[in-house]
């Protein structure tokens, strides 16, 4: 019963084996990775994992607070900047092994030539906001 | 109306409903309808027997469904088989369904989620707002669970451990969205324990009251953790503490040790100490010990070592916790804690802010960030 982030990159991440970009594939090969990472969140809707899942535009806006009375300051965005969130899935799963065994899945998603892409995900534990009561002595 | 009085019943009323022979998945929605229904109608008119309108209403509900499916055979049979309303066995069929939803060939979060809503009588709403997940996942998760356990035969013994884990689990999640799941696993609990007579049912409600009863005075207005040593004492709940170690030490006397009841102990020599200063450590290192005896934990290990660092001084702690595994989980901040003891400053207000960085919850992160702050503050003045 943990929540985990699911996080894919369009920078930032490790090459993929099958690292061929999208615009390169056929558009069937489009339809069907599309159609695997649908029935991938039905699926786990189904198994009673499935919290959320969103993608993102790849391209964003840097915000910062100015001072009294001054409108935000906005900048970018940054052609340098590393990493670049794609989107991501949420899951609550039993353990850290069935996270792992779902990023997995899903980073078998096809790509090229039908092939999975072995895409790296990156798997964040969510910080629980309250503490369980009983196994600490501290409490 | 009251609600919990209400949803007391539904375990007794779902009983009833299986021995009739209706399959357990189906009785459990006919049972959830006729608990809404209730609390829609009973306000204006309530019965006089609440659990004999539960039980109608139910068996009415179940019928409907099952007209509406395709099994209208074994619907009319079911009819013809239907015996007379009136009391039936209900202790038996209660424990029987605490095992049916806690049984081994679930996960744990699909046993709490079934024991929620089939004994419970929450909605799957409720459960769902309560772990935080979309209510479609939590309805997925509960059908699921029911499926599981579908071929389960109703009359076969289960374990009393399997069902006392998963209370444990609840009453662990604390309180989160407008469920209050400690106070739930403790209603729980206490049916359980009103229905088998078990040293370690005892051992669990009494661990149970006794942090229950701590639970006022364990975090600050503004949310943040207020560790042991510094709870305001008068605010503990000492109507709870009493109810705590009356039914622990009649678990106690049985001479049936287990480990709800080890660590029941140790929670109520917390609450027998009228400050902090003078906690009995040295039987709390005792308990400890047979509680390391009972589970072979590293956690238990862990929490152990805190108690040896009380009961014969931190070098003592950091000798035990040297033992440990340090990639345990809060194993960095119990070593700052007695490094701290140790007069280490430097070292503590490091691990403080390394165990920070390894916490699993806010609660924890804030709290250790804060300690390694004021160390930090008070080494640079």
């Amino acid at each position: 019963m943990a929540k985990y982030l699911l996080l894919k990159h369009y920078r930032g991440a490790p090459a993929a084996v099958n690292d061929v970009p999208m615009d390169q594939w056929t558009p069937e090969e489009i339809s069907a990775h599309v159609q695997y990472m649908n029935d991938f969140a039905a699926r786990l809707e189904k198994s009673g994992e499935y919290v959320d899942s969103q993608a993102l535009s790849p391209e964003g806006t840097f915000v910062r607070y100015d001072g009294e009375g001054r409108p935000p300051v906005t900048d970018g965005p940054f052609a340098e900047t590393k990493d670049v969130i794609a989107g991501w899935m949420i899951i609550d799963v039993d353990s850290y092994e069935r996270a792992v065994e779902l990023a997995g899945e899903l980073s078998a998603a096809p790509g090229a030539g039908g092939r999975p892409i072995h895409e790296w995900l990156e798997l964040r534990p969510f910080l629980g906001t309250h503490s369980t009561t009983t196994d600490c002595t501290f409490k | 109306m009251n609600e919990v009085l209400l949803r007391n019943l539904t375990p007794s009323v779902l009983g009833i409903l299986v021995r009739r022979g209706a399959d357990f998945a189906a009785a459990e929605d006919a049972v959830q309808d006729a608990l809404v229904e209730a609390v829609r109608v009973w306000p204006d008119d309530p019965p006089r027997d609440p659990k004999g309108w539960l039980v109608t209403v139910a068996w009415r509900r179940f019928l409907d469904a099952t007209r509406a499916d395709t099994a209208r055979r074994r619907r009319e049979d079911l009819v013809d088989e239907e015996p007379a309303p009136g009391p039936a066995p209900a202790t038996d069929d209660t424990l029987q369904l605490y095992f049916l939803c806690a049984h081994p060939s679930l996960t744990p979060s699909s046993a709490v989620a079934l024991t929620l809503r089939a004994v419970g009588g929450l909605t799957t709403r409720q459960i769902a707002q309560a772990y935080l997940v979309p209510e479609a996942t939590m309805a997925q998760r509960i059908s699921r669970a029911k499926r599981t356990v579908s071929g389960v035969r109703f009359d076969q013994p289960g374990e009393v451990a399997t069902v006392l884990r998963v209370l444990y689990l609840v009453f662990n999640e604390g309180y989160s969205g407008d469920v209050d799941l400690a106070a739930e696993a403790i209603r729980l609990t206490r049916q359980v324990a009103g229905v088998i007579d078990h040293p370690e049912v005892s051992g669990l409600l009494a661990l149970m009251l006794l942090h229950h009863a701590r639970r006022a005075a364990r975090t600050a207005p503004d949310g943040s953790l207020v560790p042991l040593a510094e709870q305001d004492r008068a605010r503990w709940d000492t109507t709870l503490i009493a109810e705590g170690v009356t039914i622990l030490q009649l678990a106690l006397a049985r001479d049936r040790l287990g480990e709800f009841q080890a660590q029941a102990a140790i929670a109520a020599l917390h609450a027998d100490a009228p400050c902090a200063q003078e906690t009995d450590w040295v039987q709390i290192v005792e308990w400890y010990d047979e509680l390391v005896a009972l589970t072979d934990s590293p956690v238990v290990r862990l929490n152990r070592a805190v108690a040896v660092g009380e009961a014969d001084g931190p070098r003592a702690g950091l000798a035990a916790l040297a033992a440990l595994d340090d990639s345990l989980p809060r194993h960095t901040a119990v070593a700052a804690y007695l490094h701290e003891r140790d007069g280490d400053l430097s070292t503590a207000a490091r691990l403080y802010a390394e165990a920070a960085h390894k916490a699993p919850n806010l609660a924890e992160r804030d709290h250790l960030t804060r300690q390694a702050a004021r160390l930090n503050s008070r080494r640079s003045q």
